[in-house]
């Protein structure tokens, strides 16, 4: 059996020499995990297509990778029309004749659940990815 | 006694004690269900212990027959695998470290508690080819430090409360 000499927890005698490289250690592996965990929120998300409800109820989805254009035309008349472009993996809305245009000045969208709503016209485009399998239930 | 039977009966002692230790956190209250994979590592004490006291070779063999026995009682290939690799991953850091030889227990508990977790994140997004994963990566790395600080404390604590001329 080996009996060389162990080092456990912190004690006043080695001046706490051990406990404070613990605590360097840990920092800076929370760093670099964190840094790493960074880089991967930034790969994550990107999704694969978008889906229009208007009034709650689904209107289409379209995949993010073809350029389309898409009038959604909604109201009484069908006189509410919102253009949607979807065009290098970005979707945008291109024009809108609701009265605020906030959905029309809302940045392109490619990014899993990124959203942009027109609350006039009471549209919605969300951005989804395609269901992979579930996350594997982690058992240690 | 010969010193290797001891052992042997030892380090079967410790394999069960950490069964009943994975039983026992098993029927704790999940603290965090949204984030699956979070858990303190109570049977990791008895690892930690076995590593400090014994040594790599026979750290490995009784986290191995540990996953073994879990995964033929619970049946879960799938998460055998994802164990295996995680184990496999935090035993290789927790030795290089301990070799090193300038962390407590407590560090050396932290890093194989991480690292167990970033083998297991790593083997998912290689089986599943899925970086979506990688954010679980911050979760449990901090989960994974303050489950190995009170892993590594309590091995410690083990490690000096049993004399040696007992095991
Ligand atoms: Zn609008």
């Amino acid at each position: 059996m080996m009996n060389q000499e162990i080092k456990t927890t912190p004690t006043v005698k080695n001046g706490g020499r051990l406990f404070r490289n613990d605590v360097i250690f840990i920092v800076a592996l929370l760093l670099v995990v964190s840094a790493l965990g960074l880089c991967f929120y930034f790969f994550r998300g990107e999704g694969d297509k978008v889906v229009v409800t208007v009034d709650g109820k689904e209107f289409g989805t379209y995949s993010l990778a073809e350029d389309v254009k898409v009038e959604i035309r909604t109201g009484a008349q069908n006189e509410e029309v919102n253009v949607l472009v979807i065009r290098d993996g970005l979707a945008y809305m291109e024009t809108a004749t609701c009265p605020d245009g906030i959905c029309a000045d809302h940045k392109p969208i490619s990014r899993e659940g990124e959203s942009i709503v027109c609350l006039p016209h009471k549209v919605v485009i969300t951005v989804y990815a395609t269901e992979e399998e579930d996350a594997p239930d982690i058992v240690v | 006694m010969r010193p290797t039977t001891k052992k042997i009966a030892v380090l079967g002692l410790c394999t069960a004690v950490a069964l009943i230790l994975a039983y026992v956190e098993s029927m704790l209250p999940p603290l965090f269900h949204a984030v699956p994979g979070i858990k303190i590592g109570l049977p990791n004490i008895i690892i930690v212990f076995v590593l400090y006291r014994f040594g790599l070779k026979e750290a490995a063999t009784v986290s191995l027959i540990r996953m073994l026995a879990v995964s033929f009682m619970f049946g879960n290939m799938m998460a055998l695998v994802y164990s295996l690799a995680g184990a496999f991953l935090s035993m290789f850091v927790m030795v290089i470290l301990k070799k090193l030889n300038f962390l407590s227990v407590v560090g050396v508990s932290v890093a194989g508690g991480v690292f167990h977790n970033v083998g297991q994140i790593l083997t998912a997004m290689l089986l599943l080819g899925t970086a979506e994963l990688g954010y679980y990566l911050i979760v449990l790395t901090v989960t994974g430090t303050v489950s190995g600080i009170f892993v590594g404390l309590c091995g410690a604590i083990v490690e000096k409360r049993i004399p040696k001329k007992m095991i």
